[in-house]
């Protein structure tokens, strides 16, 4: 076996957190490694606090190596301080179970959940000893392949990517295994590379960019177009039909030191058709699968019992909404073990006083903090974006909150949205205030409101995919027009006391609408920002706008062309050879809806819009209960408490897999 | 301490990987090991009750050790004494690999805390890049010294101190062996009150001026850009902690008869 730990000890002597680099959570694995075996390095390219939580990776993580035929070990993204001991001993990138060295393992794989850790992904790469570009790995070099969200637009990494998987991760791991076990077996030999690239292009939901060509018109992206005969012209993505087919992860790992979302997490449900026209996940993931609320109670409890954990999070888009939620939460509360109480967080609350009305009830032992997402200031904004919350549903749901004892909340807000007028965006202060106002009815002075605005960045497969960009600058005036309406001292409204606003760096989110839409000519301007040292980019002491700026002026690539710009209906965009399922002409007759302020009800209890995403995969949400939840309209129109059946039919058919010649 | 309350001492070993958790994350995996054996711990009052658990000198993050020791109170009602020596072997298993408990003993609650009685410790230290012969040189010179001036750094501020009373003991044991990088291993027994000397700082002291004692990554950096001759610390294991008794010392808790065994085979 090898392992590099006898040096790497002596560096993690001298660096902050070294915890972050030894593995021995409770859950982690340390496989044999056996040469007839596919080994992974699953890799997230960002600080260990922030990946180690991760649900994908952990899913995929326990799933290879229950295989036979494969294993996996987990690297996360060495801090600077790590990475340049690395660099001056000359050791590698090294995984976290056996400390071995990346190249060692025959795929490295990244998820990819933001833009701005693009440029580690081409760190680790290099840290592993791979060359970073894709056309100049050699037959010894690992596989270098991603998954997550961002992969739904993975042109700007496609000359450094071997592969890209699209969708749910659960049984596309395993078809990959093969061809590459099969690879294995034939040796790796000279020009073998090309052949395993093109029978992982079979596959479907992979997408392998080498064998794909872009074409352009000047500036303008003409096609991207398979080169071989046997890379699909439209790639698919990957959805597991029942999520109660894969009760993952069964062994959460417990980190030895302090990470982000440190608790026990169950996804309830996977998929959201409210259909807010900003929201990608929401898109991307249809249609809604609910996990059986018998098997959510039996992941919660076993989780508790086996971790240790005294709080436990209901993962998915809108937890509120999952059928079972009531039964799950009663359930966990009765389930938990020796008397010990447990709280259950709810991480993203929808606005109603239904709610917090369960969030009051499970959180008796401990409150964690409550969370509202608006999104936008006023009425009209709201129904732009599809988010269609009364003012009254959120002024009952924060009323509720504090009259059962919570002293302060955090409200999430976009700006920078298609049409936002500066009274929208001053609307989110006028809201803040008036949750204040409410509080101090029951706190006096001690009540208040975070208020949270980040930058809007228009995401591929989305109704506002052709919307341009509010410019650095237009984002940075929406905020000091926050900032001087909130502004305190005599003469201001008392309520302004009780409003703390946050604000995203409009910087960053400049970056990440470049990645968000951009194509393969970014390719050359994402490693000049990493050669020239600009890692960890979601970091806002590392963020380095200037570079950005530099590399993009030094390849010729115009801001305003990529993320300043409107779309236009018959323009090619750079993922228009990728499918989430969804229509592009359901897409682009919601970007006209959304611009003439209509909004769209919720489908799972309302007749079908044919967006795509169920049709084409046989699937038709499956939700635990034909009865739509208890609780808040928000402000949809339906009748929710009254209730209204639908069937729910399950077909269960997956898509042929391609069967072609190579 | 509340009469319905049980102050049971345990001592642990923590070697291995593991050593880089920190103080603090050790502490929470105790508080996760206690609840998921289902133990009657006592709760601290408050919006957010903690479990009571008092832990002694902080180890600083990286070392090993043979001894350490956390004071944990229980509900008394509703642990039975006859359940205390089984406590160990229900708990290890229950901790990160490499945390080992050794022992368990309910005490006197109006015993003085770990950190007041502890008055020393010995270690024992990789001096990694430092020749044996060097070594020997180094710790005659301060042995030999009346004082040993340096200064250190405490919370935050450069703070200059003679260190010599600290150093109790100071052996050179002879060559790292085989299978770990060159250098030579020490054994110290170091003062603890009031400000204790850490066994880097004793390094730093060993050092002299033709090494460079290399602790921080850009001291690392600096050196290797420059090709300049180092000093590292190694293993560092803190092998024992000890309480002045009335005529001898001890430790607050004796190692069980197997772990004095596993001390012999290691040393």
């Amino acid at each position: 076996m090898t392992t590099i730990w006898p040096e790497l000890e002596l560096l993690l002597a001298k660096v902050q957190k070294p915890a972050r680099y030894i593995g021995l959570e409770d859950g982690s694995q340390r496989p044999h490694h056996d040469q007839r075996q596919v080994g992974w390095l699953l890799v997230y390219p960002d600080a260990y606090e922030i990946g180690l939580p991760n649900q994908g990776l952990q899913i995929l993580y326990e799933i290879l190596n229950e295989r036979d035929d494969a294993l996996a070990e987990r690297a996360y993204a060495p801090w600077t301080d790590l990475e340049s001991l690395l660099r001056a001993r000359r050791l590698p990138l090294f995984s976290l179970d056996t400390h071995r060295p990346a190249a060692e393992f025959d795929v490295i794989a990244f998820n990819l959940s933001a833009e701005l850790v693009y440029t580690n992904v081409l760190n680790c790469i290099d840290l592993a000893g791979v060359p970073v570009r894709s056309a100049e790995r050699r037959p010894e070099h690992p596989l270098i392949g991603a998954g997550g969200h961002c992969t739904y637009n993975p042109e700007p990494l496609a000359d450094f990517l071997d592969f890209v998987v699209l969708g749910d991760g659960e049984e596309v791991v395993s078809e990959i295994t093969e061809v590459i076990r099969d690879w294995k077996a034939g040796g790796r030999t000279e020009g073998s590379r090309q052949h395993v690239l093109r029978a992982l292009a079979r596959i479907p939901g992979v997408y392998v960019p080498s064998l794909y060509e872009a074409t352009y018109d000047g500036t303008a992206l003409v096609a991207v177009e398979p080169t071989v005969s046997d890379a699909p012209a439209l790639i698919d993505k990957r959805t597991v039909a029942d999520l109660a087919d894969w009760p993952y992860p069964r062994r959460q790992l417990v980190p030895l030191t302090e990470v982000v979302h440190d608790r026990l997490n169950v996804e309830v449900f996977r998929g959201c058709t409210r259909g807010c026209r900003f929201c990608q996940a929401g898109m991307i993931t249809r249609p809604v699968r609910e996990r059986p609320a018998e098997q959510v109670r039996h992941m919660v409890s076993e989780g508790i019992r086996r971790t240790g954990y005294d709080e436990v999070a209901l993962t998915s888009l809108s937890s509120a909404d999952f059928s079972g939620i009531e039964k799950v939460v009663a359930g966990t509360i009765a389930d938990a073990p020796n008397g010990n109480a447990v709280t259950v967080s709810l991480p993203s609350l929808r606005v109603d006083a239904f709610t917090v009305g369960i969030a009051a009830e499970i959180q008796k032992a401990r409150r964690t903090g409550l969370t509202f997402a608006p999104e936008a200031g006023t009425w009209r904004m709201r129904q732009v974006i599809n988010k269609l919350i009364r003012e009254e549903d959120l002024y009952a749901a924060v009323e509720s909150a504090y009259s059962q004892g919570w002293r302060r909340m955090k409200l999430y807000f976009l700006t920078g949205l298609p049409t936002e007028t500066d009274d929208d965006t001053l609307g989110i202060a006028e809201l803040g205030r008036n949750c204040v106002e409410i509080g101090r009815r029951y706190h006096k002075g001690n009540a208040s409101v975070t208020v949270s605005v980040g930058g809007f960045v228009p995401k591929p497969f989305t109704p506002f995919q052709w919307f341009g960009q509010n410019t650095v600058a237009e984002l940075q005036r929406k905020i000091g027009l926050l900032r001087d309406d909130l502004g305190r001292g005599k003469g201001r409204p008392s309520a302004n006391r009780g409003v703390q606003l946050k604000w995203h760096d409009p910087k960053a989110t400049f970056v990440e609408g470049l990645m968000s839409r951009g194509d393969r000519r970014l390719g050359p301007v994402i490693e000049q920002v990493w050669r020239e040292g600009g890692v960890f980019q979601e970091w806002s002491e590392l963020f380095a706008h200037d570079l950005w700026v530099k590399a993009m002026a030094d390849h010729g690539v115009s801001i305003d062309w990529y993320v300043y710009r409107h779309r236009t209906e018959g323009e090619v965009l750079p993922w228009d050879h990728l499918s989430a399922g969804l229509h592009k002409d359901f897409l682009w007759h919601d970007w006209r809806d959304a611009l003439a302020e209509v909004g769209l009800p919720d489908c799972r209890w309302t007749p079908c819009y044919d967006c795509g995403a169920c049709t084409g995969y046989g699937i038709e949400h499956i939700v635990a209960s034909a009865t739509p939840p208890a609780g808040g309209s928000q402000g949809t129109g339906q009748d929710l408490l009254g209730g209204g059946a639908v069937p729910v039919t399950l077909l269960g058919r997956k898509p042929e897999p391609v069967v072609a010649a190579s | 301490m509340n009469p319905a309350n049980t102050r049971v001492r345990f001592r642990f070993a923590k070697l291995g990987k593991v050593r880089f958790t920190s103080h603090r994350d050790v502490a929470r995996l105790w508080e996760r090991a206690v609840r998921r054996a289902g133990l009657p711990v006592a709760l601290t009052e408050g919006f957010n009750p903690r479990a009571k658990v008092h832990f002694g000198l902080a180890l600083p993050t990286g070392y090993e050790s043979w001894g350490e020791y956390v004071d944990i109170d229980f509900r008394a009602a509703e642990l039975a004494a006859a359940d205390i020596p089984t406590l160990p072997e229900r708990l290890t298993p229950l901790l990160p690999e490499g945390i080992t408990v050794d022992a368990s003993v309910a005490i006197d609650p109006r015993s003085p805390s770990l950190q007041q009685a502890v008055t020393s410790c010995t270690w024992r230290i990789e001096a990694v890049g430092l020749s044996p012969s060097e070594a020997t040189t180094a710790a005659d010179r301060l042995l030999a010294a009346e004082t040993v001036t340096v200064t250190r750094q405490r919370k935050g501020h450069d703070v200059t101190d003679d260190i010599r009373p600290y150093i109790h003991t100071l052996a050179v044991l002879g060559p790292l062996p085989g299978h770990r990088p060159a250098g030579t291993s020490l054994e110290a027994e170091l003062g603890t009150q009031p400000r204790g000397l850490r066994p880097s700082e004793l390094l730093g002291a060993l050092a002299g001026d033709e090494r460079r004692l290399v602790l921080t990554g850009d001291d690392l950096l600096r050196a290797v850009a420059n090709d300049e001759p180092i000093l590292e610390e190694g293993l560092v294991c803190r092998t024992h902690q000890w309480v002045d008794g009335q005529g001898a010392r001890h430790e607050p808790l004796a190692a069980p008869p197997w772990a004095t065994r596993a001390e012999q085979r290691a040393s």
